[in-house]
């Protein structure tokens, strides 16, 4: 016999890490599926991966030449365009893996697979729209003669960390939405405010370092992942507040540990409820 | 082969069922946001430690309790019941969509379902897309699929569209083609509910004969259906579910025709059939209820009225309609069509529902108990909507039964001239 599976209350877990394994091949497929469909009957296609962050790029250019915001002495669309980078990704994922379960309901209730999947490659399309983006941001600094400090090597790590930021938060919302689908409305409104409350347009230097202000405002994982980014690809005078950012990392973590945490704890309960 | 593959223990399964109908394993689930909330607001630590304390304002309810039985390698079981008697709950913790609440059941071997015929098709993606994607949902991995992607498109009879969106697929062709792939998996234990009750007639059959294949070659089948002639002709066990408990479990002779007597006391006079369940989303020629307008049970000999309702959206050219008798294994004994009445015309029906009345002058039926098939189709080749046992009848004797007659076979009596003649 190839394997013995035992079914009893609270002992499904057993298998889990090794299912999440096996299931490697399903998790690529939804992801395929995801990136297939996303711009089917579209006129311009993935073009809109483009469109969409160049545009609120545009925008938010505006605010910084007429609110005169400081840019770190490099031009005001690599200034904005180093943070919307992660903080297009960060939305995005958020919005696409906490409603992914919600929507994937009909593989949900039929069908056994590790939930974990589920969320995990609604992200990826979300990483594809970050790969064009930062293709239009390494043409956008050819464009300028800008070159890119030597920190650029630490990118990765960078992106792991928001990769940790989204996937933490997308774990919560996707078990919580399955329960109570109040975060369908919540989410898209954190993600509007989200902008202004993290260091898109703002440099972090800003916020004055009195009362620990600073430190408070660094509780948001995002202001770590996007001074990060900012330190990463542009140097210079977009220096990293380093206790902050160790807060962001602390934050981050707790996310997705918890994250992952919660949705475990819940997902037995996925077909019943949704 | 003696040693049990699956084995179940005391299984059961609980739901809290409140007053939104919100199901759930413990009582949070029942509440709202909101009255989560409030009650973090009030006391914090409590909102952890909810486990054992009775929610209010809800019942429970065992879908399954202490269901126990075991299957043995090879072993072709079906699962039959009444609906809601726990058979769909008892597949969902089988095959591990959903957790037991109490209860323990041990598997040794691959294990696949099958609860639902296209379980994860999208809508955008071409049928070879399709094939990919329900392959790995299914369990499937890539070198498989690619092993058996032509004779899975060979069995679903759809080459010709592989690149075509299945939203423009017809509701036939998608189920066939979901159920090509579904019927090439290759596990150790196969659970399957229902699927077979999609397709035409022919596709019918084929899946019947691949699943009998997939039997005879030392597979396990766990099988879920209401047709007893499904269940009759490929199982060799039955498991008989009623209330959420085990009933009955045994050959499936024995259990079979336990089964069938005590259904048979369930006759309708009428029958809803806009809420069975079908696998085809928009028929255009949907079969809405079933009458007997002359009572219950109907009488050998004597005339009977039928009343068939049908909903029409859309053309449907050519429309014909026919019901059908069925002994309880499944083999059709009687078929009144209306092919067969020269004066029916089916042109020009407009959208809305229809209602149609069978005279039959002279019931010819044996006395018995029989399943009623109903059927609408566009013209001879496109079926439309397909009920097999969409319900159960008896027929009982009258006065024009012969006196001596004793058999209670299901089967058409006919009537003829006979004498004797010199040789």
């Amino acid at each position: 016999m190839s394997q013995r599976l035992i079914i009893e209350a609270g002992r499904t877990e057993r298998q889990y890490w090794r299912d999440l394994w096996r299931y490697r091949e399903l998790f690529y497929f939804l992801a395929w599926r995801d990136l297939l469909v996303r711009y089917k009957q579209t006129a311009v296609g993935v073009l809109w991966s483009l469109i969409r962050p160049v545009l609120t790029m545009l925008a938010l250019m505006l605010v910084v030449k007429f609110g005169k915001l400081p840019t770190g002495g490099v031009p005001g669309p690599l200034f904005v365009f180093a943070a919307m980078l992660p903080w297009q990704f960060f939305s995005t994922a958020l919005s696409e893996s906490g409603s992914s379960l919600v929507m994937n309901a009909n593989l949900v209730s039929k069908i056994y697979f590790p939930r974990l999947v589920v969320p995990a490659s609604s992200i990826m399309v979300c990483f594809v729209d970050f790969l064009i983006s930062a293709v239009f941001l390494a043409g956008l600094m050819l464009f300028y003669g800008f070159v890119p400090p030597i920190q650029i090597c630490l990118l990765p790590l960078m992106f792991l960390l928001a990769l940790g930021a989204s996937l933490g938060a997308g774990l919560w919302v996707a078990a919580l939405m399955v329960k109570y689908r109040d975060f369908r409305f919540i989410v898209p409104f954190v993600v509007q405010f989200g902008v202004y409350a993290s260091p898109v347009v703002l440099k972090t230097s800003i916020v004055p370092e009195s009362y620990g202000l600073r430190f408070i405002y660094s509780l948001n994982p995002m202001v770590g992942v996007i001074d990060g980014f900012r330190w990463c690809l542009l140097g210079g005078q977009n220096t990293i507040y380093w206790p902050g950012f160790g807060a962001s990392v602390l934050v981050v973590v707790f996310l997705v540990v918890t994250g992952i945490w919660y949705f475990r704890k819940t997902e037995r309960t996925f077909a019943d409820l949704i | 082969m003696s040693a049990p593959i699956i084995t179940v223990e005391n299984l059961s399964k609980r739901y809290w069922i409140g007053h939104q109908a919100v199901l759930g394993e413990d009582h949070v689930h029942s509440e709202g946001l909101r009255h989560v909330l409030e009650r973090a607001l009030r006391s914090p630590a409590k909102l952890f430690s909810n486990k054992n304390h009775k929610p209010s304002g809800v019942e429970e309810f065992w879908a399954l309790k202490d269901v126990g039985f075991e299957i043995k390698q090879g072993d072709v079981v079906g699962i039959i019941g009444r609906n809601g008697a726990g058979k769909s709950t008892l597949l969902k913790v089988l095959s591990r969509i959903t957790e037991p609440t109490a209860g323990r059941i041990e598997i040794e071997g691959r294990i696949a379902s099958l609860l639902e015929v296209g379980t994860g098709f999208h809508q955008e993606l071409t049928g070879r897309e399709n094939i990919f994607l329900n392959g790995a949902i299914l369990g499937m991995s890539r070198v498989e699929i690619r092993r058996k992607f032509d004779e899975i498109v060979a069995f679903s009879e759809v080459e010709k569209f592989l690149d075509t969106p299945v939203k423009r697929y017809s509701s036939g062709m998608y189920v066939r083609l979901a159920f090509a792939v579904a019927a090439h998996l290759e596990p150790e234990i196969l659970i399957v509910d229902e699927v077979l009750a999609v397709g035409d007639m022919a596709f019918q059959k084929k899946c019947l004969g691949k699943m009998q294949s997939v039997a005879s070659s030392g597979r396990t089948i766990i099988f879920v259906s209401h047709n007893m002639g499904a269940v009759m002709g490929l199982c060799n066990r039955v498991v008989w579910l009623a209330g959420g408990r085990c009933h009955m479990v045994g050959p499936v002779r024995e259990v079979a025709d336990a089964y069938v007597a005590t259904t048979s006391l369930q006759v309708e006079r009428r029958t809803d059939l806009a809420k069975i369940v079908r696998y085809e989303m928009n028929i255009r020629a949907k079969l809405m209820s079933l009458e007997w307008l002359d009572g219950v049970p109907l009488k050998h000999g004597v005339p009977a009225r039928i009343r068939i309702e049908v909903k029409f959206t859309g053309d449907v050219p050519d429309f014909r309609l026919s019901l059908g008798f069925s002994t309880m294994e499944g083999v059709r004994v009687a078929t009144f069509d209306t092919d067969s009445d020269r004066g029916f015309t089916g042109a020009s029906l407009g959208d809305g529902i229809q209602a149609f009345e069978l005279v039959v002058d002279s019931l010819v039926l044996n006395p018995g108990l029989y399943m009623v098939d109903v059927m609408t189709r566009s013209g001879n080749d496109h079926e439309l909507d397909t009920l097999r046992g969409a319900a159960s009848m008896e027929v009982v004797s009258s006065e024009s039964t012969p006196v001596h007659f004793f058999g209670k076979e299901p089967s058409v009596r006919l009537a003829g001239r006979w004498k004797a003649v010199n040789h």
